[in-house]
């Protein structure tokens, strides 16, 4: 009877990804009510009128919250404005151009993580490599001048190889003397922050005239194209789809990928059948590295066009908690990604309009992953409903 | 498939020891540490005074030698000492070769930067420490967890909870000493999510460990932004931590103010450094944790119950690393601010592994590591033209080093990092 | 289920032996009188008293204690601290200060009263197998134990160290102490065993006195009367095909495990290697496989130098390879029965070339294998994992023998399978025997090197002592295993 259940939910991704997501979600609501002092004095009365204190618990709690679903999907006053012909239709997708804007360096980031991961590598260093994306991408872009495309195609480049070449080293080092990557690559991402912060600094790299930490801007020709106004989504995103499916392709099709999932399932038996399990180490964490490296790029080429300290803000660490939700497959990846931004996205709304601090989202996100890591948990949480669902769950298996 | 080539058959020869013993490589390396410091610092160094005063300002007296003449003596020193180890001289001594040879380093690069200027030592020593507080008690932290098999890359969530709930309980109760306990507390819960998702659920251990600092980024981030913020003086303006002198040893020369007129947490963190080491090693608690990080399953067939010491550990290392929080809150600089800890958790971690994963190893890693971002504050002060962004790369890439095995390799407790499941 | 209502009652002072195939349950049982794994029926009695064992710690003060298979001790660990942990000497109450003066006495005494020598201040892991296996023993005794259960002890142990052993189990007995003895090997049970308990798939199928005969004994165990013969006709060797010579291998710890070994298989021959497993065999075949760096020496596939190919390319120039521990080597558990088919050939044409795989030849060679190697899984989609040992077995031997072969190595071809499949194993063996490919056959079954083999080369200590007939009497090759070369000089052939 256990087993059974074990194996319904194992196999029920899609419910436990939305439990965890309802877990996320009312936790959030708590910390929305205890950090809020007007709702909290109300709790001081609870006993004599606890209608005060539940209303205007839900009434904070469900402004943010549609706040947040606004900002992510669209606003529908905003959208029958459009219809009336007041507003255009840029301002009504401008909450999807900002989910896909945020999104689209995430799937990268959370594509490196998710293959690495995949050749049982945990890249933590996708941050660092995200980094150095963004250096290399940055200078190419202002530094060449060259044509249209080809410009941006190179400072595209450039941002893979920046990525590949902080991702080699963790890799080099696993293959040729054990070193752990964890401890690596962890220690490589802040060596990357402060070498970002020194490097803005710089002659021939600050934007002249400025005493602040910021670099030349990138040449329009190095952007990455826009529809613009509001619209801030810009071709990265489609990007990401087409470089989802190249490592969709690379991970189930390729020989390369046949050799990286033995390894990373087995390196004894990988070796064993000769496959050269430090060499695909190395491979692997370059082509990580060039991934996040490409998604530091996008950072850069899509939204920031300068280099600033913080210019790959926590694409890597987010990029983390992406593969983990996606469960390291590209495609679930992907869509972690598009669910990653929305809640950015709308959490930018939600500061603004509910004055809910941004920060909500990141404990939303944290909050889901470590809900997906520990099915155990979900389940032990929704334990009286598990019950009643396996009626249900059982007629769908024969069905 | 088969070739046709004919060959002679290969020779048996026996093959030869490797001409690269770990001696070889270090003194290689530092007969070019040496010899950069000889040449480079002695040549850029300017021919005057560096001043080495023994109070924390340019006052009184002072240990001086002329910056050039000095950079250029211990870049040779560093340089002989390479050489003793690359020759196999005194191999019984070969550390303490090593320590001597990167300590003359360290100094030839002091005496170029200092000529011309001086530097406080008390002062010095004292930021040194001070900065290497919260880095030790991090790292104590690590020992606990790990030895007993549970990696622990969330001291930095740790810390991040322990500095947020020392401000808010301690503004809120007016007392730096309830401030304190609830940063333990603080630590302790973080911790306490991570043994239950790591012990009992099994969860990857790097993996939790490095949600769980997000969690505890975005978390008191949140209630900063949200109560602390808008209304400092009720949430955030904790009490400070007193100093206390002890009378007599407080008029010790550098040490003295350093150790002896100091606040609670400096004596807190040195006196765990030898009570986990003795604990460690000689009590029955530290058997059971080194054979629980060991071999769990030999550990269990003895009746020793592995979850609930990794549990225990897990917990008490909580509690260190929420008092290394307590730290940036009701020391260092009291308030708390989003994201304070900016990365020194994870140099915690890096003090941890290069300090070989014991307690000593650690304390030494975490003072080595202070050193170098006072000598970065020190060095920005002074306007040196070496960036300090440099400087505090250095816990990293020491620590790069040293996981790559080049000084030795670093081993970890053999079940570090597996959850322990029975039968 | 691995235990379905087994009863058995050990007696005070007896040896109570437990006979079982591999995987028939026999460790179950005994982890679960152990504490270790909890039952879900029936009860435990000891001295007329019904316990129930939570943990060790239960079965510890209820004095049973347990030698497991793979020995429970710390390798960082000293002997004295091995045999304290749990049971620590303490001084300070409850600071817990060990009192290792007391630890060491306890142990050095313990160690001369039942005559077991140990080193209290040595480093686990810098003793033998042996040793290793005393410290064990005396940890249990240390804890007063009146019953001590041995799993699969002479697994480890030359036939030399096996005697001590039984000699120590009488001596044991003879002081009042019970033991239950877990095995396989008939001869052992025969020798020491006061009563017999013979288990199979997780049930009590008969006892036997130690009179029964070892073909009685081995019909009850397997459930029916089995050939430990292999059918086999006179091989007609051809060329020499594998030629190692003075090779020289060191094992992970740097130490010297092949020390100078000659050999010669020649094609349509299977060279048996016998041993007791440790003895430098799995290093032997792993740096013949390139999987191992060779110190010096010289391997040669007819004209090809293997000490300077990748174990890609050996495995390419017509080697066939099965590994000794399989789920360790063999297998990638989380893969498919058709990935797997194709570990090491998954960019050969036609799966795939150097960039790309074709998944519909991949399926296609899947179903083909399966039919052929009688491997029974529900798909060519199944994860390997979910398969009985035997059947990942039949995978690993299909994927091998699946391409033309000049050389086919297995090393312990048959562990931890199932009757059935070890005979399908053996007669694939021959069969590719027979086809003119050379074979070289290492285990630590000397039963199965016997039957394979039309040489044996018998290895001790990195050397081979001899290579004899497989007619030569088991006694003979029994002292060879354990370095007695009788008149001819260590070394010589």
């Amino acid at each position: 009877m256990t087993a059974f259940l074990r194996k319904l939910w194992s196999a029920n991704t899609v419910a436990l990804t939305f439990l965890s997501m309802v877990l996320a979600v009312l936790i959030g609501a708590l910390l929305i009510i205890v950090s809020d002092a007007d709702v909290l004095a109300k709790f001081g009365y609870f006993t004599a009128r606890p209608s005060d204190a539940i209303e205007s618990s839900w009434a904070v709690v469900s402004t943010a919250y549609a706040d947040l679903l606004k900002g992510a999907f669209g606003d529908p006053q905003v959208f029958s404005a459009w219809f009336a012909g007041t507003a255009t239709w840029q301002q009504a997708f401008a909450p999807l151009s900002e989910t896909l804007t945020y999104a689209a360096p995430m799937v990268f980031t959370g594509l490196s993580v998710a293959l690495a991961f995949r050749g049982g590598l945990f890249n933590i260093g996708a941050q660092g490599q995200a980094v150095l994306g963004c250096v290399a991408a940055g200078i190419a872009g202002f530094t060449f001048g060259l044509p249209v495309v080809l410009n941006l195609l190179v400072a595209l480049i450039a941002g893979v190889v920046g990525g590949a070449l902080w991702g080699f080293i963790p890799g080099f080092l696993k293959a040729r003397t054990g070193a752990h990557e964890v401890i690596t690559t962890i220690m490589l991402n802040y060596s990357a922050g402060l070498f970002l912060s020194w490097l803005v600094i710089q002659q021939g790299i600050q934007a002249p005239g400025r005493t602040d930490a910021i670099s030349k801007t990138v040449a329009e020709t190095a952007q990455l194209p826009s529809p613009g106004g509001v619209l801030r989504v810009h071709l990265g995103i489609i990007l990401a789809v087409l470089v989802t499916a190249g490592v969709s392709w690379l991970l189930n099709r390729s020989a390369f990928g046949f050799e990286l999932r033995a390894v990373g399932a087995n390196p004894h038996a990988a070796k064993t059948a000769g496959i050269g399990v430090g060499r695909t180490y190395v491979l692997l964490m370059a082509i990580a590295g060039g991934l996040a490296g490409l998604g530091g790029a996008t950072q850069v080429l899509g939204t920031a066009h300068a280099l600033t300290p913080a210019v790959a803000g926590n694409i890597g660490f987010d990029g983390l908690l992406v593969a983990l939700l996606g469960r390291n497959r590209p495609w679930g990846t992907l869509f972690a990604a598009l669910l990653f931004g929305a809640l950015r996205a709308g959490g930018d709304r939600m500061q603004s309009f509910a004055s809910i601090s941004l920060e909500l989202v990141t404990v939303l996100q944290a909050l889901i992953v470590i809900f997906i890591a520990a099915p155990a948990l979900v389940k032990a949480i929704f334990r009286l409903r598990a019950a009643r669902a396996t009626g249900l769950g059982a007629s769908l298996a024969k069905g | 498939m088969s070739t046709a080539t004919v060959e002679e058959p290969t020779e048996v020869v026996a093959a030869p020891e490797p001409f690269w013993t770990r001696q070889r490589r270090l003194g290689l390396a530092l007969i070019l540490l040496g010899g950069l410091a000889a040449a480079v610092f002695g040549a850029l160094a300017p021919s005057e005074d560096a001043r080495f005063t023994l109070s924390e300002n340019a006052e009184g007296a002072a240990l001086s030698i002329n910056g050039q003449y000095g950079a250029v003596l211990f870049g040779v020193l560093a340089l002989v000492a390479g050489g003793a180890l690359f020759a196999g001289l005194l191999k019984r001594w070969s550390n303490a070769l090593l320590s001597a040879g990167i300590l003359a380093f360290v100094l030839s690069f002091l005496c170029w930067q200092v000529a011309g200027e001086f530097m406080p030592l008390v002062d010095t020593t004292d930021g040194t420490l001070q900065l290497a507080l919260p880095l030790i008690l991090g790292a104590l932290a690590g020992v606990l967890g790990e030895r007993s098999g549970v990696v622990n890359v969330a001291i930095e969530g740790q810390f991040l909870m322990g500095a947020f709930a020392g401000a808010l309980v301690g503004t809120m109760a007016t007392s730096v000493w309830v401030g304190l306990v609830s940063a333990a507390v603080g630590g302790m819960i973080i911790a306490g999510i991570l043994a239950v998702l790591s012990i009992r659920y099994l969860v990857d251990q790097t993996v939790v460990g490095m949600v769980l600092n997000l969690f505890a980024l975005g978390i008191t981030g949140f209630l900063y932004e949200r109560l602390m913020q808008p209304d400092a003086p009720t949430y955030n303006t904790p009490p400070q931590m007193p100093e206390w002198r002890i009378p007599g040893l407080a008029d010790i020369p550098v040490v003295g103010p350093v150790l002896f007129e100091a606040n609670l947490l400096v004596w807190v963190a040195l006196g765990l450094v030898v009570v986990i080491h003795f604990g460690l090693s000689r009590t029955r608690w530290g058997l059971r944790t080194r054979a629980v990080g060991e071999h769990p399953t030999a550990a269990d067939t003895v009746g020793i119950r592995v979850r609930g010491l990794r549990y225990m550990n897990v917990l008490l290392g909580g509690v260190v690393a929420g008092i290394g929080g307590a730290y940036f809150t009701l020391v260092a600089t009291g308030s708390f601010t989003k994201n304070m800890t900016a990365g020194a958790g994870f140099i915690a971690l890096a003090a941890l592994i290069f300090g070989r994963y014991t307690p000593f190893g650690a304390f030494g890693a975490a003072l080595f590591f202070g050193f170098a971002q006072k000598l970065a504050t020190y060095l920005g002060a002074i306007d040196s033209p070496v960036p300090s962004q440099f400087l505090n790369m250095l816990p990293y890439l020491a620590t790069l080093i040293a996981v790559a095995g080049l000084v030795g390799r670093v081993r970890a407790p053999a079940a570090d990092g597996l959850p322990y499941i029975k039968g | 289920m691995a235990n379905d209502h087994i009863d058995i009652t050990v007696e005070p002072g007896e040896v109570h032996a437990l006979l079982g195939e591999n995987g028939a349950g026999k460790s179950t049982l005994m982890n679960q009188l152990y504490g270790l794994l909890q039952p879900d029926e029936g009860q435990i009695i000891v001295n007329d008293e019904p316990r129930v064992f939570k943990s060790p710690r239960d079965a510890i003060a209820a004095g049973i204690g347990m030698v497991h298979q793979h020995f429970m001790l710390v390798p960082v660990f000293t002997v004295a601290e091995n045999i304290a942990l749990g049971a620590e000497e303490v001084r300070g109450g409850p600071l817990g200060w060990l009192d290792r003066r007391r630890s060491r006495r306890d142990v050095i005494e313990t160690s001369q009263r039942y005559g077991l020598p140990v080193d209290p201040d040595a480093l686990v892991e810098d003793l033998p197998v042996g040793a290793q296996q005393r410290v064990e023993i005396v940890k249990a005794l240390t804890r007063e134990v009146d019953l001590l259960i041995l799993d699969e002890p002479t697994a480890v142990l030359t036939p030399q160290e096996t005697q001590e052993l039984l000699a120590v189990m009488r001596s044991l007995t003879a002081m009042g102490k019970s033991i239950v003895f877990i095995t396989h090997k008939l001869k052992e049970v025969k020798a020491i065993a006061d009563r017999i308990t013979v288990i199979r798939r997780g049930q009590v199928v008969g006892t036997a006195s130690p009179d029964t005969s070892e073909e009685e004994l081995a019909a009850l165990m397997v459930g029916r009367a089995v050939s430990l013969e292999v059918e086999k006709s006179p091989a007609e060797p051809g060329r020499s095909v594998l030629k190692i010579e003075g090779l020289v291998v060191d094992d992970d710890r740097g130490v010297r495990a092949v020390d100078g070994v000659d050999l010669e298989v020649r094609a349509g021959e299977v060279l048996g290697i016998a041993g007791v497993q440790g003895n430098g065999q799995t290093e032997l075949v792993e740096a013949v496989m390139g999987l191992r760096e060779v110190r010096a020496g010289a391997v040669r596939l007819d004209d090809d130098d293997l000490v300077t190919m990748s174990t890609k390319r050996i495995l390419r120039s017509g080697v066939g390879y099965i590994p000794e521990d399989r789920s360790h080597d063999g297998v990638v558990k989380e893969f498919s029965v058709a990935e797997n088919l194709v570990l090491d050939m998954y960019d050969q044409a036609p799966y795939g070339n150097a960039f790309s795989l074709d998944l519909g030849k991949v399926g296609g060679n899947a179903k083909e294998r399966i039919e052929q190697f009688d491997i029974r899984c529900q798909s060519p989609a199944t994860p390997v994992g979910t398969l009985s040992g035997g059947n990942q077995q039949k995978v690993v031997v299909a994927r091998e023998m699946s391409r033309p072969l000049r050389l086919f190595i297995a090393s312990q071809p048959t562990r931890g399978v199932d009757v059935g499949s070890i005979e399908f194993i053996h007669s694939r063996i021959i069969h590719e025997r027979d086809q003119g490919t050379a074979v070289l056959v290492v285990s630590s079954e000397l039963d199965e090197v016997v039957g394979l083999a039309d040489r044996i080369a018998v290895m001790y200590r990195g050397r081979v002592l001899a290579i004899v007939s497989p007619d030569t009497p088991r006694e003979e090759i029994g002292l060879l295993m354990a370095g007695i070369t009788g008149d001819t000089p260590e070394g010589e052939k």
